[in-house]
């Protein structure tokens, strides 16, 4: 039942928030802080829990290729749903969900604290849709019936819609009616990649199911696979985004109050990166692998272009969304490389620009919220104004330009170094990325807080509540850039199941990858097993896949 | 005692974390102690660790401190270690000595900055990243200390952050270091995906057994990558370009992280992989020209600054182009024991440096200074030793001892050559000219500016500590002429190759007769720069501006314009392209899909419009269209 209890509890919490908050404001901002802080304590505890069986398995033989039968997941509820179409309330949680319910919760947390002052109108109604935006986050994670993941991936764009359209900044309607209808067009084209998996599955075995874990190692044609293939990738690479698809993103997050923007940067476009890792790639392994090159393609100019444009932009909150767009170039390319290394890189490199990306946002909307402007043009000097907002910036930005001693270091290096072995010039790129990641960072740097100070502004140095939630995440990036072994080790056993579950297929090349060879030796048998498991799923892509 | 070994980079770290914790509560006094302590202490800890080190080597002579995985992924697992051996032991000695010497002189040199603690904070930061970068056991913890020096260098640069220009300086050191960094990470990608380790010593010992045999294409290619990190940090051509405007620093600021430490780290990382250019001799080769090129380029430039910093800056780009000269040609102690010389003689000179443009108001002109030998008696003194080390002068300058072992190692190297040699020559000469030319200028003739303050003890002990190296430092490693006393040497040989000297030229340069024409061409040089500036200044600054020199003087002004060409070439058409696509060029083609819903939509609207006529003649048309289609077809 636990798992089912972190979809419940922000979503009755929701209407107690829009009731509390007729009362008074400060009840709702109550609710909403408990309703966060409660499942996120849940799901810290069940991570503790989980420690030794996370990384005790990781040394016995392995989770098997499926992940459910070996008991790599915590399988908690499987009640049928509309039995007759097969769909199932399916939840599941292995140590990547564990990571992006952290988030989840975490940063839930953090924009309910961030919108403590800013948010005066309607307050009740806000702390609603925010906590709704956090259940249908928890859900998507949770999610292993495809029809159920594709509910929740729905049932959130649309309190987020009215966050940013109700509470946002100057172009608000624009900005929520583009992010809605990139965000749903693309989800249809997934809609429709499902049902029609599902009525191949159907044909070929007689089951029609929704169910993730039936429906790996459907047999199908390459080219079908391809076209399947690319209704998820679809959907996901408008969530992430990738480039070309990105351009609600800077929309969407300058126009969304800073609670928007954090939930925005720091777990809904994390989705995209998600569904490829547990959906797109298990499900079509070969048409991945063939997709390869295309994507590594996309992720490159995502990482330079995403940059350039961050440069170049004067709006400060723009500029950070631009920054999203260049860091999600490296998780793409990292999902697209499919090792260990890459994998592991691309888990961390979650988390850690949700946490580098969300103080951005946060200090940005402070910045606002006191200055009344985010164009840098009339900045500049503001350290003296205020020298610990100063500061907090530089780290974030140091963070941002992937500085070694944080964790965005560690998660773009293994990225790199991962992605490395499969395409040098992907790699190549990234790095040269890093590069356009400090010219923007430290230009921002410059326009905003240092130079000279030219506007005579003045205002209040961070709040107590700022000073606790920046400190945190500082803390927290230090850590995961010295020792971000415990988040390793528990994602490990997924990107393990992930290897095993498409090993033999053209997306795991034997003997390219040093990493996953010597990791297979240590657990002989269970390759075998992944790739007796696939073995129907490859034996089409032997066909040739395009 | 060894086992205290990861006390000594601690120390500074805490002493960071600290300030940035408490640094207000503290004031200066309780400021100055934390940070000039913990460097203090982390010295002596440097000093009572490498003394029991060298009292009884350990197996290996090397220590490895592994303090605890970094993380571990799929059989890659850095460790968060460090290893202690004797190129080590003198950069550290170095980095904790020279830096708490400086740090003391900050305590008085920043006494009446605002940003007090925050330079504390920034130079103790420093202090560790530089510690580590020695110290680590793997490529990607020294990278770690890597690019945590190059952000203090950023901030410290950046550090009077009100004026646009500094921060600009600062940006531009952090950037273009980054490009050099990215060719260094590029080296380390290739170098794990062929060995499976970024542990220096497992990582050497695997390129040595398999060469040279399938992977040299690979050792090249490595070399070379590391060589772009390399030249970025230590301002080497062609990425030189960022060092004389880091002179926006502090005056300590320049001493320690732009002339001590810092910029050698690429002499560093360069003798820790001696192996790799070893085995690719073409990567050495390309490190001997890379060095002789900027020697000679930094040089010219030197001899014709205006700005006192900037002038021992390209002084400083020249001087580390020796250190690569030596070790292009197989020369790696050589080139650590320039590097140790260097760090004593160029930070004496910058802190002087400092303490005269602070007692004329943060006067930088040299041609604006002049009589200071009578007002500034300590500072001149302490100047004039550090110049004459630059310069070489023989016996009494540690300066001599190790740039003339330089000039002997490229012309007797076996991988050494006449070219090398005479281009050494020639930079000695061009030493000697524009570091008696700042000394000349500064402390000789009229006085021009009113002297507004004086040093007092915390700037001066630095001063004659400082001095007092820069005499003694070079009696490590005396030639073979002078008695052959070498320990330095001896240290060195427990973890460097020694230099392969051969054959009849190496008999030579090792003779009394080469060291007698180093010794000849140093004192023409310093000669010549006497007759120049002191009884001809007039002549030579009007032969300085004649029109048929000048463009020559600009061209060595200006750096032989690196500037002028990234400028053009890389900087303004990036901005361009921002500013151009700053809408998001990508959005267009939504937006256009938008708007051709929106034009189709008015189009049909426009046409219902209830007119009868106009539908009958649409009507009409159409029918018209589809038989002539039917007919015709």
């Amino acid at each position: 039942m636990i798992l089912l209890w972190y979809v419940l509890i922000p979503t009755v919490a929701a209407p107690l928030a829009w009731l509390a908050g007729r009362r008074s404001p400060a009840a709702a901002r109550w609710v909403a802080l408990a309703g966060t802080a409660a499942p996120l304590a849940l799901v810290a505890a069940q991570w503790i829990a989980a420690t030794d069986r996370l990384s005790a398995a990781f040394t016995a033989a392995g989770p098997g290729a499926a992940g459910l039968a070996a008991g790599s997941w915590v399988v908690d509820l499987r009640a049928p749903w509309i039995d007759s179409l097969g769909i199932s309330f399916f939840v599941a949680a292995d140590g990547l969900t564990l990571i992006m319910l952290l988030l989840t919760f975490g940063l839930g947390l953090l924009s309910v604290l961030c919108s403590w002052r800013g948010i005066t109108t309607r307050v009740g109604a806000f702390h609603f849709m925010l906590l709704w935006t956090v259940a249908g986050l928890a859900g998507v994670f949770l999610a292993l019936d495809l029809f159920l993941f594709y509910f929740f991936f729905e049932m959130m764009l649309i309190p987020m819609y009215f966050l940013i359209a109700v509470w946002g900044h100057e172009r608000r309607v624009y900005s929520a009616v583009k992010f809605f209808i990139f965000t749903q067009v693309s989800g249809l084209l997934m809609l429709v990649a499902i049902v029609a998996l599902v009525l191949i599955h159907g044909r070929a075995t007689g089951v029609y199911t929704f169910d993730f874990t039936q429906l790996l190692g459907t047999p199908l044609p390459a080219g079908t696979a391809f076209v399947l293939m690319l209704g998820f990738f679809a959907a996901f690479a408008v969530k992430l985004p990738a480039w070309p698809l990105h351009t609600w993103l800077p929309d969407a997050h300058t126009d969304a109050p800073t609670a928007g923007s954090v939930l925005l940067a720091g777990v809904l476009i994390k989705i995209g990166a998600y569904g490829m890792l547990r959906f797109m790639a298990p499900l079509f392994p070969d048409a991945v692998a063939a997709f390869r090159t295309w994507a590594l393609a996309l992720g490159a100019i995502g990482i330079i272009y995403g940059a350039v444009l961050a440069y170049a932009q004067s709006d400060m909150k723009r500029l950070v969304a631009y920054t999203s767009v260049s860091h999600m170039g490296f998780v793409l390319i990292g999902v697209f490389a499919w090792n260990e290394l890459a994998l592991q890189g691309v888990v961390l490199q979650l988390v850690c620009h949700a946490l580098s990306t969300g103080a951005l946002f946060i200090l940005v909307g402070g910045l606002q919220d006191r200055i009344h402007t985010r164009d840098m043009a009339r900045m500049g000097g503001l350290w003296r104004v205020a020298p610990r907002m100063g500061g907090t910036a530089m780290f974030f930005a140091m963070a941002a330009l992937g500085l070694p001693g944080l964790g965005n270091f560690v998660a773009e290096f293994l990225i790199l170094v991962g992605v490395w072995q499969v395409s040098r010039w992907a790699a190549v790129l990234g790095a040269v990325g890093l590069v356009f990641a400090t010219v923007y960072a430290l230009w921002m740097m410059q326009r905003a807080f240092q130079g000279e100070e030219t506007h005579r502004l003045s205002f209040p140095d961070l709040t107590r509540i700022e000073v606790g939630m920046f400190a945190s995440m500082i803390v927290a990036l230090v850590l995961l850039g010295f020792w971000p072994q415990p988040l390793i080790v528990t994602a490990r056993q997924t990107v393990d199941g992930l290897q095993r579950m498409t090993a033999g297929t053209a997306l795991v090349a034997p003997g390219a990858d040093a990493s996953t060879s010597t990791d297979g030796a240590s657990g002989g048998p269970a390759v075998t097993d992944g790739a007796a498991d696939t073995g129907s799923a490859p034996a089409t892509g032997d066909g040739g896949a395009p | 005692m060894l086992s205290l070994l990861w006390l000594i980079p601690a120390l500074p770290a805490a002493g960071s974390v600290l300030l940035v914790l408490f640094g207000r509560r503290l004031g200066r006094g309780g400021t100055a102690w934390v940070g000039t302590g913990s460097v203090s202490l982390s010295a002596v800890l440097a000093l009572l660790v490498c003394g029991s080190f060298l009292a009884a080597p350990p197996a290996g002579d090397a220590y490895r401190q592994v303090l605890w995985t970094w993380f571990d992924v799929g059989g890659f697992a850095p460790a968060i270690g460090l290893h202690l051996d004797a190129v080590s032991i003198v950069w550290v000695l170095v980095i904790t000595v020279v830096g708490f010497l400086i740090h003391l002189y900050s305590v008085e040199h920043m006494e009446r900055d605002d940003g007090f603690t925050r330079f504390f904070i920034y130079m103790d930061l420093f202090v560790f990243s530089m510690l580590v970068l020695v110290l680590a056991d793997n490529l990607l913890l020294l990278y770690l200390g890597w690019e945590g020096v190059g952000l203090c260098s950023y901030l410290l640069i950046a550090f009077w952050q009100e004026d646009a220009q500094n921060v600009y300086s600062g940006r531009k050191a952090f950037i273009v270091t980054r490009v050099g960094d990215t060719a260094l990470i590029a080296g380390l990608f290739l170098l794990f995906t062929h060995y499976h380790t970024l542990e220096i010593g497992q990582l050497m010992h695997l390129v040595a057994s398999r060469s040279p045999a399938p992977d040299s294409g690979v050792v090249l290619a490595a070399g070379l990558l590391l060589l772009g990190g390399a030249v970025g940090k230590s301002a080497q051509a062609p990425l030189q370009t960022w060092l004389p405007d880091a002179m926006a620093g502090p005056s300590p600021v320049s001493a320690l992280i732009h002339a001590a430490t810092m910029v050698t780290a690429g002499v560093y990382l360069i003798a820790r992989t001696n192996v790799l250019y070893t085995l690719a001799p073409d990567a050495r080769l390309a490190v001997a020209i890379v060095g002789t090129v900027t020697l000679l380029l930094a040089g010219f430039s030197a001899l014709v600054q205006r700005d006192l910093k900037r002038a021992l800056a390209y002084s400083t780009i020249s001087q580390i182009g020796y250190m690569f000269l030596a070790l292009g040609v197989s020369g790696w102690e050589a080139a650590v024991f320039h590097f140790m010389t260097h760090a004593f003689f160029k930070a004496l000179l910058f802190l002087a440096a400092g303490v005269v443009i602070v007692a004329l108001a943060d006067e930088h002109d040299i041609f604006r200074m002049g009589g200071l030998r009578r007002e500034l008696p300590a500072v001149f003194a302490t100047f004039t030793v550090g110049a004459a080390a630059l310069a070489a002068l023989p016996l009494v300058t540690d300066g001599f001892y190790s740039k003339d072992l330089i000039i002997a190692t490229s012309l007797g190297s076996v991988d050494g050559g006449a070219w090398f040699y005479v281009a050494s020559l020639i930079g000695a000469f061009v030493t000697g000219l524009y570091s008696f030319r700042l000394v000349w200028l500064v402390f000789f003739g009229a006085r021009r500016t009113e002297v507004s303050r004086r040093p007092r003890w915390r700037q001066l002990v630095p001063l004659y500590a400082l001095a007092a190296l820069s005499v003694t430092g070079g009696f490590v490693w005396m030639p073979a002429w002078l008695g052959g006393f070498e320990p330095l040497r001896k240290l060195l040989d427990t973890a460097l190759p020694p230099a392969p000297m051969e054959g009849a030229a190496a008999h030579f340069a090792e003779s009394v007769g080469a060291a007698l024409i180093t010794i000849l061409v140093v004192a023409a040089g310093v000669g010549l720069s006497y007759v120049l500036w002191m009884p001809r200044r007039e002549r030579t600054q009007a032969f300085a501006a004649a029109p048929s020199v000048q463009p020559l003087v600009a061209l060595w002004l200006g750096g032989w314009g690196f500037d002028w060409f990234y400028e053009r070439v890389f900087v303004r058409p990036v901005k361009r392209f921002a500013h151009w696509a700053r809408h998001d060029l990508v959005d267009h083609v939504v937006g256009g899909i938008a708007w051709l819903n929106l034009a189709g939509w008015r189009g049909l609207s426009a046409g219902q419009n209830g007119r009868l006529r106009g539908y009958l003649a649409v009507t009409g048309l159409g029918v018209v269209l589809v038989l002539a289609v039917v007919v015709l077809r």
